[in-house]
This record gives C-alpha cells, sequence and structure tokens, in this order.
C-alpha cells in the first residue's frame, strides 16, 4: 500500500517525493535499529548505571526494592571498606585482586605467545594438514566452560590421568593433588632454599591493604596455576586462529622479496610478520585481559575461590558478596572497581601494542 | 635450497649447515604442532572412553581405552554390589558399560536440562540473527537522523565487562518479574553488539547497484531486505547463528544468576555445576564423564558439519578488532 501511495505521488509533485522516501527511509532505520536498540539500552547501558547507583547503596538483594526501607546511601562506604580501611573487606579485596592479576599476568602472555607461535607454524607453505591441526586446536574451544572445567578436574585427581602418566614415568613419584594445594608457586620456589614465612625475617610480616607482604609475593597457588593452565588450553585454539587469518592476509610477495634480499626466517619473522600483526596482537592481547580479568565459571567449578581463598578472584568474590553474602551494594561496588581497572589495563596495554600501528 | 645464505661466503661448511637446517625446520616444526594437537584432543578421547567404564574401574585404571567384549556389562551385580575394578579392566583394555549414562539420565534429570539448552539456544539464535541483522542492515545501508550516534552506542556496549552487569541485571529482571523464567535468558541475550557489528561488515560489502535496480522495481525497504539482501547473507547469517548457538549453548553466569531458583528450567551446564557441588568429595565421575560426553556432542557435530564457518565467525571477530 505504501508503495502505491509513493508512486502516485512520485507523478505528482518531485520535492514531496525526496522528503517522502527520506521519511521512509528514516522510519525503516527507526524499525530496523529499534529492537536492538531497546533491549541493549534495558539490558546492558541502564544496568551500567544502575551498577554505579547500587555500589553506593547498602541493598541485601533480598528486601523488595519497592519498600521504603529496601536500602540506605552509604556514599562512598562500600568503595572504603573495599580499598583504604583496614580490616576483613579490604583483606578479602586485595587477596581477590592479587590473584586476579596473578592469574592475568601468567595467562595472557603465554597464551599470546602460544597462539602466535602456532599459528606461525600452521601458516608455513611446507605443512601438511593445516586444517587437520586448526581443528585439532581449536576444539577445546567450543566446549562448555563447565564441562571443560569437570573434564579438567577428573585429569588432574588424585588418581586421575596425568597422575598416572607421571607415575608410569617415574615410578617413585608420590601422586599430587593438583586442585586443592594452597601453596604458592614463588613460596614454594623460596622454600626450596630453606625460606619460610617463618625464617624470612619481619619484614615480611608487614601490612599492605590487610595483606601481609610476605602473601603478596606468594605468586599462584598450585591449585590457582591448574585454573590458569586450564584457561590458556581452552583459549589458544581461538587465539591460534584470529593470528592465522591474520598470517594470512599478509601478501606473499613480501615474503619472496626478504628471502631474495637474504633475510634469515628470524629476520622476517620479527622485521615484516610482528610489525604487521601488530593490530591483530593488540586485539588477541585485549581480549585475552577482558577475558582474564573476568575468570569466572572454572573458578565456580573446581574450587569456589578455595584452598583458602588462593583462587578468590574480583568476579568470583562479585558473585560471593551478591548472591552467597546478600551484600548487593557492596558487590557492585567491587564490580565497578573491576571495571575500572580492566578499563585502566586495556589503556595502557593500547599504549604498548595499539598505537604504532594506528600511526 | 638455490638460495645460499649471503652472509657466509667464506665459510665453506655454512650452505651444507643452512640446508640441514632447512629440512630440519619443517619436522621439527610438525613435531611441535603434533604435540599440541595431542594435549588439545587427548583428554576429549580419554574422557569418551572413561565415560563408558564402570567407577571403580576410572578410578583404577583412567588410561585403559580399548574397549572388548562383554559389551553393556552392569556395574552393580545380581545381589547389589558393585564390581571391582579387575572385574571391567585389564591392562589396555575394558568392559564398556552404560551405567553412567543410565545413572546420569535417571539421577540427574538430565533430559530436562537438554531440552531447556535446546530450547533457549534455538530461541537466542532465531531471534538474534533476525534483530542482529536488522539492526546491522540499517545501520550499513539506511540513512537516517543518529545513525553514526546509534553506531557509537552499540560499540560503547562492547567494552561494559560482563561481570559489572551481573548485580544490576539481576535487580532488573527481578524487577520485570522475569527472573526464574526462559524469558530471563532469552531476552537480554537475543541482540548482541557483536553480532550486530559482523552483519554491518558483510551488508557494507554488498555492491549497492543490487539494490538499486530492486529500487527501480519499486521495492520498499523491508521488501528488500527480506528478498533481495537476507538471501545474499546466508554465509554471514549461519556463522552468525553458529556463533549464537554456541555461546546460548555453554552459557554459564547468566544462567547461574536468573534461572538458579528454579530447578525445572536448568540448563546443561548449570546442571552438571550443581550435580558438582551436591556431590562433595566423592565424585560419581562416570555420571560426570556421561553427561560431558552429552553436552558436548551437539556441539561438536555442528562444530564438524559447519567448521567453516566457526573460522569465518573468529575471523569477522579479528577484523572488527583491526
Amino acid at each position: 500500500m505504501a508503495q502505491t501511495a509513493t508512486g502516485q505521488r512520485t507523478a505528482t509533485t518531485g520535492t514531496q517525493t525526496l522528503s517522502g522516501k527520506k521519511f521512509q527511509e528514516a522510519l525503516a532505520g527507526y524499525t530496523f535499529l529499534a529492537p536492538a536498540v531497546i533491549i541493549l539500552v534495558i539490558f546492558l547501558i541502564i544496568p551500567m548505571f544502575a551498577a554505579l547507583y547500587f555500589s553506593f547503596t547498602d541493598w541485601n538483594g533480598i528486601t523488595p526494592l519497592n519498600r521504603q526501607d529496601a536500602f540506605g546511601f552509604v556514599g562512598l562506604e562500600n568503595y572504603q571498606r573495599l580499598l583504604l580501611e583496614t580490616g576483613r573487606r579490604q583483606e578479602v579485596f586485595f587477596t581477590a585482586l592479587k590473584n586476579t592479576v596473578f592469574f592475568v599476568i601468567g595467562v595472557v602472555p603465554v597464551q599470546t605467545f602460544l597462539a602466535l607461535a602456532l599459528a606461525v607454524i600452521v601458516n608455513q607453505t611446507w605443512l601438511r594438514g593445516k586444517g587437520l591441526f586448526r581443528t585439532a586446536f581449536y576444539f577445546p574451544s567450543i566446549t562448555s566452560s563447565v564441562v571443560i572445567s569437570l573434564i579438567f578436574m577428573w585429569l588432574f585427581t588424585r588418581n586421575g590421568l596425568v597422575n598416572v602418566a607421571i607415575s608410569a614415568i617415574f615410578p617413585n613419584y608420590d601422586p599430587v593433588t593438583w586442585l586443592e594445594d594452597p601453596n604458592g608457586l614463588i613460596h614454594n620456589f623460596l622454600g626450596v632454599f630453606g625460606i619460610t614465612g617463618n625464617t624470612v625475617g619481619d619484614w615480611a610480616k608487614t601490612e599492605i591493604a590487610s595483606v601481609s607482604l610476605w602473601d603478596w609475593i606468594s605468586g599462584p597457588s598450585v591449585t590457582m596455576f591448574m585454573i590458569m593452565i586450564l584457561n590458556t588450553w581452552t583459549t589458544i585454539g581461538t587465539l591460534m586462529v584470529i593470528f592465522l587469518a591474520a598470517l594470512q592476509n599478509i601478501p606473499g610477495q613480501i615474503y619472496e622479496a626478504a628471502t631474495v634480499d637474504g633475510a634469515t626466517p628470524w629476520t622476517i619473522f620479527r622485521k615484516i610478520t610482528v610489525p604487521l600483526l601488530r593490530p591483530t596482537t593488540f586485539f588477541v592481547v585485549t581480549l585475552g585481559l577482558i577475558g582474564t580479568f573476568q575468570v569466572f565459571d572454572q573458578i565456580f567449578v573446581i574450587s569456589s575461590g578455595g584452598p583458602a581463598n588462593t583462587t578468590l578472584t574480583i568476579a568470583y568474590l562479585v558473585y560471593r558478596s551478591g548472591f552467597t553474602d546478600s551484600r548487593m551494594g557492596l558487590a557492585a561496588a567491587t564490580a565497578i572497581v573491576l571495571f575500572v581497572i580492566i578499563f585502566a589495563f586495556t589503556l595502557i596495554q593500547r599504549r604498548f601494542t595499539g598505537e604504532r600501528a594506528n600511526a | 635450497m638455490t638460495t645460499v645464505p649471503m652472509t657466509a661466503p667464506a665459510q665453506p661448511n655454512a650452505p651444507s649447515l643452512g640446508s640441514i637446517v632447512r629440512r630440519i625446520i619443517p619436522i621439527f616444526g610438525t613435531g611441535v604442532l603434533i604435540f599440541f594437537a595431542l594435549i588439545q584432543i587427548l583428554p576429549f578421547f580419554f574422557t569418551i572412553a572413561n565415560s563408558f567404564k564402570c567407577l571403580p574401574a576410572i578410578n583404577a585404571s583412567p588410561s585403559a581405552f580399548i574397549a572388548v567384549p562383554p559389551f553393556n556389562v552392569a556395574c552393580v551385580n545380581a545381589e547389589g554390589r558393585t564390581l571391582p575394578a579387575d572385574a571391567t579392566v585389564s591392562g589396555a583394555t575394558f568392559n564398556p558399560t552404560l551405567d553412567g549414562y543410565r545413572e546420569v539420565i535417571e539421577t540427574g534429570s538430565l533430559p530436562r536440562w537438554l531440552f531447556n539448552t535446546v530450547f533457549i539456544a534455538v530461541t537466542i539464535t532465531i531471534l538474534r540473527v533476525m534483530f542482529d541483522s536488522a539492526a546491522g542492515y540499517a545501520l550499513a545501508r539506511l540513512k537516517f537522523p543518529g545513525n553514526r550516534a546509534v553506531f557509537f552506542l552499540i560499540l560503547g556496549t562492547l567494552m561494559i565487562p560482563g561481570i559489572v552487569l551481573l548485580i544490576p541485571r539481576f535487580i532488573i529482571l527481578r524487577q520485570l518479574g522475569m527472573l526464574n523464567q526462559y524469558t530471563g535468558v532469552i531476552i537480554p541475550a537475543m541482540v548482541d553488539a557483536f553480532g550486530i557489528f559482523l552483519m554491518k561488515q558483510f551488508f557494507e560489502s554488498i555492491p549497492d547497484e543490487i539494490e538499486e535496480a530492486a529500487k527501480v522495481d519499486g521495492a520498499n525497504r523491508f521488501v528488500m531486505f527480506f528478498r533481495v539482501v537476507l538471501p545474499m547473507a546466508t554465509p554471514a547469517l549461519t556463522a552468525l547463528a553458529i556463533f549464537s548457538f554456541q555461546g546460548a549453548w555453554n552459557s554459564f553466569l547468566d544462567a547461574l544468576v536468573v534461572l538458579q531458583g528454579n530447578q525445572e528450567l536448568w540448563t546443561l551446564p548449570l546442571g552438571l555445576a550443581f550435580l558438582r557441588g551436591q556431590s562433595g568429595e566423592t565424585l560419581r565421575w562416570h555420571q560426570f564423564l556421561a553427561g560431558s560426553v552429552i553436552a558436548t556432542l551437539p556441539i561438536a557435530f555442528i562444530f564438524f558439519g559447519f567448521q567453516r564457518y566457526f573460522v569465518e565467525g573468529v575471523n569477522y571477530s579479528g577484523l572488527a578488532g583491526t
């Protein structure tokens, strides 16, 4: 019907048609966009501000919000307790921050490097069965985080496959309970030289943000380290496929020219491949940062933050404060702090990997 | 082979060394790839093998991987006693059983979880393909006031980390009465910014002339979108559908927060996670492994059938970042 109407107008006046067509196009545009915009506003943009709003309250998450006394405004108190006030909340928050930072610093460089290395090898002209390798590497990425965590737990139980394999190689091996070990890797390493919390000296007892210096330098616990391996294992496939796509976009002539000029493979990699991959590297590292800073599913399934809070991450702390401890206000504040941290890290790494690519 | 290293004319040994290195690199590189490929694949291989074992056999000999007759043994004998490990496993061989699958189906209400997961994932996929492509089309092709503003608004939402939305989204769903309902997980997920960008990018690659021709024929924007543009977008739509399905199938955190209170609506990841939570120290691995296989099979089939589109989708996401 609308078509015939415009058709008729076309026949009569030119200017009217133009504005009528423009109007029609705008109407179509808004209609096409409306569902997407409505959903994104209600479930992404409003929540973002709601998180900020509730971080200034003491709502417990249970009292219905339409009741007058559902919550009170506490100003910056939640932030103060998390960040500034010496005490239990500060201790838990900074323990979670420490664990998360160990996790991020351990996982992001390793998974980025491994993914790049594998992609470079898969991209070599001499390689047979490229598709097969790509399939194999990518496969763990398609499964659910819960399932993959269960499988991983099973592999590393006391009488699991990994311990069986190690025992087969080293008959005297005393099976390790990989996923229930709260000892920090750096502590373990120092322990080899006889340095422990008791012998290291009084300086280590000094507390910064309610966490002792000795605990600050613990390194990830054995359990956390295993979850780091799990995360790397499931992520490198996706990252490798991204790197591989970028590598395949680099024209072959560049390599040929460099080879003719006598450049060694290593020089080609350093002087051509790495610079051309910089935007992709920026993307992969950003994905890695955002993903690892929010690690949750694996923690929930494998360790629930334990043993001894050594796998408590900020994301898990948000969940625990909000839904287990019924402190929604505090949980919202924790989430906002995490948001700021992720944002800051993304900006910092942009300075290292992104900017020169844009120039 | 004909290229002689430029830097080493003085050393007579250098060329042969270079050619040796050149021959070793492919062998070494392939070796590295095979090593990592095994790390990626073997756990799944052993998961499948062990999902067909009795629990004592899993604990005693997880490495046995060759199934031998008698098939379909009962792990509990007629007197109600569980068979010891060495009754069903010896060396690298084992007698397969379906007990793990039977138990997880009977005791774990797994069929219910499977139905919920399929229903939620399929619904989200259909809605997302519709709304993402419509929005992507509008942003790519239609001129109207506010086009750029909406584009940047959507771009901005990509920067919001999911965990920040955890608490407020729970609050909003509660206020809307959508907690513990299918709608609580479906409606927030039926649009996603990444999908909109994927479709926008695709529509921008379609030449203008095709639409011009339709315009001459008097088609309006809606007709053009559904009859002309959308059929051309099948590859992008498939990639988007697969990614949406995979994401919805595996989604855990959203399901945890929204559906936790209603066991009837639990999805596979949620059900398996709680099954693990309830089991305490003694994990019934035969059930978990069987459940893991059931939860992975559909997505694995889709992966092997549409692998090209998985790779394409990942590539799109990579391009979006450049």
